[in-house]
């Protein structure tokens, strides 16, 4: 903890939670996710066409580290919206299920699909990038 | 290496009135699903409810543990279903 006077990947990342509406930290890219909690996440979030800043946690392993100090959520994916942790994959599956995503984010509901995490849709959003604003 | 059988123990006997169900979905004892319930989720988000048990793992979730999905509810609102005023 003696970092905590200066961190830049908290910073790096409180400042991104807070500069985009809606922001998922994932394993992977929205084009390429690396696990299917983040795959399913991502096609839930493009199927009600909510619009959505990405970061790969995978590049620096203290990226994760640091996002669960600051959510106090353990897991990956995690989902922001106006700063706030809506939750990981379950908690995000559970809300499109019951229609109540599309009220937190926002959005027009749309028709609930079955979401399967190997989806692969095209399309992305913002993608946001954290370890280079660390070089 | 953790069984599915030994995360629902200790699930349960770490938070109180808990009664969890863990299945190890892909049988390498480090992806789990579990369902629980439990009255001390009453009156707590679901970011909460998952946080408690989360929390009784705490930093294995991630090593050890690659995969803990939860499904949460609390037991008192089984008892409020019959009241009329359903969520479903």
């Amino acid at each position: 903890m003696s970092e905590s006077e200066s961190n830049p990947i908290r910073e790096a990342i409180a400042e991104a939670i807070s500069e985009h509406e809606t922001i998922l930290f994932m394993k992977g890219t929205p084009e390429a996710p690396a696990c299917g909690f983040s795959a399913r996440t991502v096609a839930i979030l493009q199927s009600l066409q909510a619009p959505f800043a990405a970061v790969d946690i995978l590049p620096d392993p203290r990226i994760r580290q640091e996002l669960s100090a600051v959510s106090g959520w353990p897991t990956i994916p995690q989902l922001f919206h106006e700063g706030e942790l809506i939750g990981g994959c379950d908690i995000v599956t559970e809300m499109y299920e019951s229609g109540e995503l599309a009220d937190a984010l926002g959005v027009e509901a749309a028709p609930v699909e079955e979401i399967e995490a190997e989806s692969t849709l095209a399309g992305s959003n913002g993608f946001t990038s954290i370890e280079n604003r660390l070089s | 290496m953790p069984s599915a059988d030994e995360i629902k123990q200790r699930i349960e006997a770490a938070i109180p009135g808990a009664m969890a169900e863990v299945e190890d979905y892909t049988g390498g004892g480090d992806h789990f699903r579990a369902t629980v319930v439990a009255a001390a989720f009453a009156g707590r988000s679901r970011i909460e409810q998952h946080k408690l048990v989360y929390d009784v793992f705490g930093s294995e979730i991630g090593g050890p543990i690659h995969a803990l999905s939860l499904k949460t509810e609390a037991a008192q609102a089984q008892a409020d279903a019959t009241s009329g005023a359903i969520n479903v």
